[in-house]
């Protein structure tokens, strides 16, 4: 190991950079792959490049399904989401501010999900789902969704609440606010980006999935769904088109929220 | 930050004592409902898989009608038909995690240490890292499936150079299957990684080549060991996954029935046969096999963490 030479050394300096550029290009090959297959001039199967065209692009709906299954899953992610992030925020809150005998046992149950595959816990809801004769529907996905989710927002808006500055608050009770106005003047606005980076995770996360999904969708098609259904005879281009537009919004999102985020870190720091 | 999820929990929390057992009860209040969700749907499924795995077939009855009972046989002959893809799912969830770590770790460290001194950089890459989270995972695959399937350059170039045979194919087989999982699975990697070694105090590596370690000793006894906690998570976030997966090893995707896995036993049992005991011991047994896996996991690399 110490005989490393300078030499090397300088060599490794420049193969860091392009190592790492071309793990990129290789995250991004698949995304490339999926847009440009998106004007495909293709009739049934989008495999084989017939033709530029931007039929697919101006009549989404035209493939049997395509639509209705994304709204679907907009439905279930947004549904999911608010279940999820109310009950992870108060969770975390819980968590981060306040010391009790069971909370190693309750961060533990929290981690458990996680750390649980996907087939186990969407065959788990599933067992479940049977056994006490719940029909397999929108409401089961919800459900399901939600389950995921909960433990990331929780891991999420914990880091935001540990890094608040206890002082705000207590100011706020010395100047004889109720705790609830504490709460929401004061706590609630401040863990607002946590709370909102974690709603869009789960989101993110509810949107994509499809294991959990499959166990306990009853005939119910969310996009994926629809992707996976569709892969055994060809996947039409409109559900690429659908990816590449869900993919596009969604990296505007990120690229304006850094944005916001380095603008206000700037601005406290001429303040300050 | 979302990257928060992915990176371990913040050490120590400064939190104000007050009157703890009034304090508790808020405690309560503000957990009950979250707890409750997770008794309903995270504890009560787990119960309810351990007690499928025990059933047995309705005598006469249809397929799929199971009563309760105590088989315990179900699971002797579930590991007697599928330790093979419990062997692969294993195999192939360590190989695609190896490669992933191989794979993420020189770019987290770039995007960490080298490109501090460029944000903008730094925030490109890291939004590249995550980007393939916004497209739909399932497309992903497909996109591989098609640039590895037969007659594409790929497959003509390797043919071309004798390292595939004649008769050769890419797709459905273990190559394309782990190949797909760590493909999968590297933002999982880099992420975690990447928030324990963006906190690097360089000032430790220049500490090093002062007491003249070469660049290689300083990495393997200096950042390596402070990046474990990320190295850790990721790993996790990769294996467990990976191990649970059947997308990849599936037929209509990267795989084919060679390269069943786990994951595609239990959805086989359960959507297809109707054999719910089936799946679920499956499931336990997986479940039980991946929690001993990250118990033991976690004690060692917490040791060494400490030597």
């Amino acid at each position: 190991m110490r005989t490393f030479s300078f030499g090397k050394l300088s060599l490794g300096t420049a193969l860091l950079p392009i190592y790492s550029a071309l793990a990129l290009v290789f995250l991004l090959v698949p995304i490339v792959y999926t847009f440009v297959f998106s004007f495909n001039d293709s009739v049934k199967s989008n495999i084989v490049w017939v033709g530029f065209t931007l039929d697919n692009w101006t009549n989404v709906c035209n493939a049997q399904g395509v639509c209705g299954a994304f709204f679907t899953s907009m439905l279930v992610g947004v549904v999911a989401t608010v279940i999820a992030t109310v009950l992870g925020t108060l969770m975390a809150i819980a968590l981060a501010r306040y010391r009790f005998r069971a909370r190693s046992a309750i961060s533990l149950l929290l981690f458990l999900p996680m750390a649980t595959p996907e087939v186990v816990l969407g065959a788990g809801l599933a067992a479940q789902f049977l056994s006490a004769g719940v029909p397999k529907g929108l409401l089961t996905i919800i459900i399901a969704h939600a389950l995921f989710c909960l433990s990331f927002v929780v891991v999420t808006v914990k880091a935001r609440v540990a890094s608040l500055d206890p002082a705000l608050e207590e100011a706020g009770r010395d100047l004889y606010g109720s705790p609830l106005q504490v709460f929401w003047k004061i706590t609630f606005p401040l863990l607002l980006p946590g709370i909102t980076a974690a709603a869009l995770l789960s989101f993110a996360l509810s949107f994509d999935d499809f294991i959990i999904t499959r166990f306990n969708n009853g005939g119910v098609e969310t996009f994926p769904i629809f992707v996976y259904t569709a892969a055994a005879r060809g996947v039409p281009a409109e559900a690429n088109v659908i990816a590449s537009a869900v993919f596009i919004l969604a990296l505007v999102i990120v690229v304006v929220s850094q944005l916001t985020s380095a603008a206000r870190r700037k601005r406290l720091a001429k303040q300050a | 930050m979302a990257f928060a999820a992915f990176g371990s929990a913040p050490a120590g929390t400064s939190g104000v004592e007050q009157a703890p057992r009034r304090r508790s009860r808020v405690a309560l209040i503000l957990l009950a409902p979250g707890l409750a969700y997770l008794a309903l749907f995270f504890l009560t499924p787990l119960v309810s898989l351990v007690l499928t795995s025990f059933q047995a077939p309705v005598e006469f009855g249809d397929v799929g009608q199971y009563q309760p009972a105590f088989k315990i046989e179900n699971y002797a002959v579930v590991v007697e038909a599928y330790w093979p893809h419990f062997l692969r799912a294993f195999g192939y969830a360590l190989a695609a995690t190896f490669f992933a770590l191989i794979i993420s770790y020189p770019l987290a460290y770039f995007i960490g240490v080298k490109a501090r001194r460029w944000p903008l950089l730094q925030a490109l890459m890291l939004t590249l890292v995550i980007a393939p989270f916004f497209i739909s995972f399932l497309l992903r695959t497909l996109a591989w499936k098609s640039l590895m399937s037969d007659d594409t350059p790929l497959v003509i170039a390797l043919k071309a150079l004798s390292i595939l045979p004649p008769d050769g194919h890419l797709t459905g087989t273990a190559f394309s299957v782990i190949f797909g999982l760590t493909y999968n699975f590297i933002p999982f990697m880099t992420l975690p990684i990447y928030t324990t070694l963006e906190r690097l105090d360089t000032r430790y590596l220049e500490a090093g080549s002062d007491l003249y370690a070469g660049p290689a000793t300083t990495f393997w006894r200096v950042t390596l060991p402070l990046s474990l906690p990320g190295i850790v998570s990721g790993t996790l976030l990769t294996f467990i996954p990976a191990a649970g997966d059947y997308i990849n090893a599936s037929a209509s995707f990267l795989g084919s029935a060679q390269t069943s896995m786990v994951g595609n036993a239990i959805e086989a049992n359960f959507l297809g046969l109707l054999n719910y005991p089936a799946a679920s011991a499956l499931s336990v047994i997986l479940m039980g096999l991946i929690l001993i896996i990250v118990g033991v996991y976690v004690k060692r690399s917490g040791t060494e963490d400490l030597l």
